[in-house]
C-alpha cells in the first residue's frame, strides 16, 4: 500500500465550496495524511524538519490548491522553496525524494476550453504547470498530470460531488496499486482519464 | 437584652464602624486603628454611647478571634505547618521566654516582688493575633518573611496560654489562696478537678475528636449538606462547625482559637476548602472589627487620665523592651533588617489573651488590683499604638531602609561597545535580553534592584547594578557609541523621566520603550520615543489570536486579524496622543476614543461578514465570480 500526503493550501477555505468540498472528500482516507499548510504554519514560519520528514513517510505527494495566477498560493511556494533543500531533494547526494509522485490537485475559475492556445488563458494547464514539473522531475520524482475542478464558480452540486468523488477514487487507487503512475504520465489531465 | 435595646446597640456598634473606618482607611491608617478610635468615641469614656456592655460584647466578639484562627488554619495545610514546627517552637519560645524575662527584670528593678514581676513578663509577652494578623494581612504582608515568622510567634503565644495558666496561681503571693478556674468566656472547664492523667486524658480526647472528626465525620456531613443545595444550611454547618470546636475545646479547659485552628487544618486539603473560606469571612470581619470596637470602648481613660504621663511611659517602655527581644529574635533567625523592624512593630503590643491572663493572675493573687487594671489599660493602649507604628515603619522606616540599601554604589562598568543599551533587566527586559544575547547582539545591561542583579549574575548574565536615569551612569554605559536604548524599567514616572534625559543627550539613540498602559504610552509619545510596546499588549493578542482559532476561526485568518488589530490599535496610540493631552479625559477624547473604536469595527466588519456570507477581498473572488458569469451571459 502506498502512503499518500496531501498538502492543501487555502488561505480562505470557509470561502472555497469546491476545495472544501474536495478536500472533505480524502480527509480520513486510510493511507492519506491530510496536511493543511496555511492552518500548520499562520506566520508562514515553515518546520523544515517537519515537512520532509512527513515527506520522507510518504510516496505520493499530493498538491492541492486552488490555481492563483496561473500557480499555487503563496504559502506553497514558500513551502517549495524552504523544503525542498539542496542536498536533500536535488544535486549530488539530494535523493531523498527519489522516486516518489508528485501530483496537483487544483481549481480554476476558467473554463476547460479557456485553456489552450486559442483560448483566452493562451497555454494549457500543462504547460502553465511547467516550471512545478520541472521542480518535480529536478527531485527524481514522476510528475503525473493534474487533476482540474474548471469554471469552479459555475460547478453543479451534482458536478462537485462528482469530481469529489474522483478525487478521492483516484487516491484509492494509486494507494492500491491499481493505477500505475507511469501509464498515467503522458495524458493532459486527469480527470479525463477516468 | 430587649430588643429594642439589642438593635440600638447593634446600631451604634455599625454606625461608628461606618463612619470610622472609611475614614482610617482613608488616612492610610488601616481599619483596625479605625475600629479602636471608634470604639473609644463609643465608650463610656467619651461619648457613652456603651457602657459596661461593653464587657459582654467583648466576649461575644472573642469569637471573631476565634474564627479568624479557623480561616488562618484552613489556609495552611498540615505539610506546611509540620515545616512551621521550627520557627513555632524555635522563635514562639525564644520570644515568649525573652520578653518574660526582660520584662520581669524591669519590673523587679523597679521594685516589684519577684513573683509579680515574673507573672506580668510572662503575660506582656503574649501579643494580639487579631491586630498583627488582621493589620498584616490587609498589608499583604502575610507571605513575606516577616509574615510567617510573626505567625509562627503567635501560633506559639496560642499554645502557651494552656501552661501560662497553670502557671499563673503557682506565682500566688499569699499562698494557699483559691485556685480560680481558668476564666476564658465564661465557660466553666470539665477538666476542673479532676487529677492530672484524666485531664490529660481529656485534651488528647479532645483533640484527636477534633482530627478525627475533621477527617472522617466532618467531610461526609459537608458533602451531604452541599447536597441540598441551600446556601444558607451550608453557612451555618460551618458556623456550627467553628463554635461546637470551640465549645469543645473550651469545656476540657483548652484554647478555643487554638481548638477551631486545629480543625481549620485538618479541613485545609478538602473540597470544601474555598467555600468554608467565603462563608465564614464576612462573620469573621464583622466580629472582629466589634472586637477591636469594644477593645477600644474598654479602654479604661478614667485611669489614663488620672495617671497620663505615667501610662504612657509604661507604654513606651513595653512596646520597646518587647520590640528589642522580637528584633533580636528575628536577627538572630535570620531575617534581613527590614523584616525584622516589621516583625518587632507587628507583634510588640500586649495581645487579647492577656486581658483573660490578667483576670486570672489577679484572681489567684499574682497581681495586685491595681497592677493588674494598670497593665490591662496599657495592653488596651498598646493595641491601639500598633498600626500607627506600622504606619510609621511603612511611611518612615522602610523608604529610608530602602534609600541606605539603593545607596550601594553603582557597578563601574567596563569601556565596551555595546550597541544595544538594557535599562531594567526583570521579567519584560530579561526576554529582550536574551533574545538579543542568542543572536549574538551584545548589550549592556543596567539594573536597580541589588538582589536581581547578584541573582542574575550568578546565572552568569553580564548586568550592572546602576541607575539608568543618571546621566553619568549613561555615559559610562556607553550610550554615546550605544545604537539602541531599551527601556524596560518597572517605574513609569522614572521611565519618562528617562526618555527625555537620552532624548535630549543621546540624540542619536533609538529608543524601544516599554509602556504599562494607554496612557504611558501617551505620555512617552509626547517625550518622542521612537518604539513603544504596551508590556501586555503582545500576550493579550496571542491569547485573543488561540481564542479565535479555537472558536473555529482558520488559524491563518486569526493570525491576520491580531496582526491588524495590533497595527491599527498602534496607530491609534500614535492619534490619540495628543487629543490626550488637549482634553485629558474630557468629552473631546471620550469621543475621539469612541470614533476610533468604531473605526476598528468597521474595519473587521468585513472579515466578520467573510464569514457569514461572502464579499470581496484579494483571494475571494466574488466580483470575479460576476464577471464569469456576465460574460457567459454574453455568450
Amino acid at each position: 500500500m502506498k502512503r499518500i500526503l496531501v498538502l492543501f493550501a487555502h488561505p480562505r477555505l470557509r470561502r472555497s465550496r469546491i476545495q472544501r468540498a474536495l478536500a472533505d472528500s480524502v480527509r480520513g482516507v486510510e493511507g492519506v495524511t491530510f496536511h493543511d499548510l496555511y492552518e500548520a504554519y499562520p506566520d508562514f514560519h515553515i518546520d523544515v524538519a517537519h515537512e520532509q520528514k512527513l515527506l520522507t513517510e510518504h510516496d505520493i505527494i499530493v498538491c492541492q490548491h486552488p490555481f492563483y495566477w496561473y500557480s499555487t498560493p503563496a504559502i506553497l511556494k514558500q513551502w517549495e522553496d524552504l523544503v525542498l533543500e539542496h542536498g536533500w531533494a536535488y544535486g549530488k547526494d539530494g535523493t531523498a525524494l527519489r522516486d516518489k509522485c508528485w501530483m496537483h490537485v487544483m481549481s480554476t475559475g476558467g473554463s476547460a476550453e479557456a485553456y489552450c492556445c486559442s483560448g483566452q488563458n493562451r497555454y494549457t494547464i500543462r504547460q502553465l504547470l511547467a516550471p512545478l514539473e520541472q521542480t518535480a522531475m529536478l527531485c527524481g520524482m514522476t510528475f503525473l498530470p493534474p487533476l482540474v475542478v474548471h469554471s469552479s464558480f459555475r460547478v453543479g452540486d451534482l458536478e462537485l460531488h462528482n469530481h469529489a468523488r474522483q478525487y478521492r477514487t483516484l487516491l484509492e487507487s494509486l494507494r492500491d496499486g491499481r493505477l500505475d503512475p507511469a501509464e498515467l504520465a503522458a495524458a493532459e489531465c486527469l480527470n479525463l482519464e477516468l | 437584652m430587649h430588643l429594642e435595646t439589642f438593635l440600638a446597640q447593634a446600631f451604634i456598634y455599625l454606625l461608628a464602624a461606618v463612619v470610622s473606618v472609611p475614614v482610617a482607611k482613608r488616612l492610610g491608617m488601616g481599619s483596625v486603628l479605625g475600629y479602636l478610635i471608634a470604639g473609644a468615641l463609643i465608650g463610656p469614656f467619651v461619648l457613652g454611647f456603651i457602657g459596661k456592655e461593653g464587657q459582654d460584647v467583648m466576649h461575644f466578639a472573642e469569637f471573631g478571634v476565634v474564627m479568624m484562627l479557623f480561616l488562618v488554619g484552613l489556609e495552611l495545610q498540615p505539610k506546611l505547618l509540620w515545616r512551621l514546627r521550627g520557627p513555632v517552637m524555635g522563635m514562639g519560645g525564644a520570644q515568649v521566654l525573652g520578653t518574660g524575662a526582660v520584662i520581669a527584670l524591669v519590673g523587679w528593678l523597679m521594685q516589684y516582688p519577684g513573683k509579680q514581676a515574673i507573672a506580668a513578663g510572662l503575660i506582656l509577652a503574649m501579643s494580639s493575633t487579631a491586630i498583627a494578623l488582621q493589620t498584616l494581612a490587609e498589608k499583604g504582608l502575610m507571605k513575606t518573611s516577616a509574615g510567617q515568622a510573626s505567625f509562627a510567634i503567635l501560633l506559639f503565644q496560642d499554645l502557651a496560654v494552656i501552661p501560662l495558666l497553670a502557671v499563673l496561681p503557682l506565682l500566688s503571693s499569699h499562698v494557699g489562696a483559691a485556685v480560680p478556674h481558668a476564666e476564658h468566656g465564661s465557660g466553666h472547664s470539665l477538666a476542673e478537678g479532676l487529677p492530672g492523667w484524666q485531664q490529660a486524658l481529656l485534651t488528647f480526647g479532645a483533640v484527636a475528636l477534633i482530627v478525627g472528626g475533621g477527617r472522617y465525620l466532618i467531610r461526609p456531613i459537608f458533602r451531604y449538606i452541599a447536597r441540598t443545595q441551600l446556601r444558607e444550611m451550608f453557612t451555618a454547618t460551618a458556623l456550627l462547625l467553628v463554635m461546637g470546636t470551640a465549645l469543645l475545646m473550651q469545656s476540657v479547659g483548652l484554647s478555643a482559637a487554638l481548638g477551631t485552628f486545629l480543625a481549620g487544618v485538618v479541613l485545609a486539603e478538602s473540597e470544601f476548602r474555598h467555600e468554608l473560606e467565603s462563608d465564614l469571612e464576612p462573620f469573621k470581619g464583622l466580629l472582629l472589627g466589634i472586637f477591636f470596637i469594644a477593645v477600644g470602648a474598654s479602654i479604661d481613660f478614667g485611669l489614663v487620665g488620672s495617671q497620663p504621663m505615667d501610662i504612657a511611659l509604661w507604654i513606651a517602655g513595653m512596646i520597646l523592651l518587647k520590640g528589642i527581644v522580637l528584633f533580636a529574635v528575628a536577627r538572630f533567625s535570620g531575617l534581613c533588617l527590614p523584616e525584622s523592624l516589621l516583625m518587632a512593630c507587628a507583634l510588640s503590643q500586649g495581645g487579647e489573651f492577656c486581658f483573660v491572663l490578667f483576670s486570672v493572675a489577679q484572681s489567684g493573687g499574682a497581681l495586685p488590683p491595681e497592677l493588674s487594671s494598670k497593665l490591662t489599660a496599657v495592653v488596651a493602649l498598646s493595641m491601639a499604638v500598633t498600626p500607627i507604628l506600622l504606619l510609621i515603619y511603612e511611611k518612615m522606616l522602610l523608604p529610608r531602609l530602602q534609600k541606605r540599601e539603593n545607596e550601594r554604589e553603582p557597578d563601574a562598568i567596563p569601556e565596551s561597545d555595546n550597541p544595544v543599551l538594557i535599562a531594567g533587566y526583570g521579567r519584560f527586559g530579561h526576554i529582550v535580553g536574551r533574545l538579543l544575547a542568542v543572536n549574538r547582539i551584545n548589550a549592556t545591561v543596567l539594573d536597580l534592584d541589588s538582589e536581581q542583579v547578584d541573582f542574575l549574575r550568578r546565572m552568569g548574565m553580564k548586568l550592572f547594578y546602576g541607575d539608568a536615569s543618571r546621566l553619568d551612569l549613561l555615559h559610562s554605559a556607553g550610550a554615546s557609541r550605544a545604537k539602541l536604548f531599551i527601556l524596560a524599567i518597572d517605574d513609569e514616572e522614572k521611565s519618562l523621566k528617562i526618555i527625555e534625559t537620552v532624548r535630549h543627550n543621546f540624540p542619536h539613540l533609538t529608543i524601544l520603550a516599554r509602556a504599562s498602559g494607554r496612557i504611558h504610552a501617551y505620555e512617552m509619545v509626547r517625550r518622542g520615543a521612537h518604539y513603544i510596546y504596551r508590556e501586555t499588549l503582545g500576550s493579550s493578542l496571542d491569547l485573543g489570536k488561540e481564542a479565535l482559532r479555537l472558536m473555529g476561526i482558520p488559524a491563518h485568518e486569526a493570525h491576520r486579524a491580531a496582526k491588524k488589530f495590533r497595527e491599527f490599535d498602534e496607530r491609534s496610540i500614535r492619534n490619540m496622543a495628543d487629543v490626550w493631552f488637549e482634553h485629558k479625559d474630557g468629552d473631546a477624547y471620550v469621543n475621539a476614543a469612541r470614533d476610533q473604536i468604531a473605526e476598528m469595527e468597521k474595519l473587521f466588519a468585513v472579515d466578520a461578514e467573510v464569514r457569514e456570507s461572502p464579499s470581496d477581498e484579494a483571494w475571494d473572488t466574488e466580483s470575479l465570480r460576476n464577471e464569469a458569469l456576465e460574460e457567459e451571459g454574453k455568450q
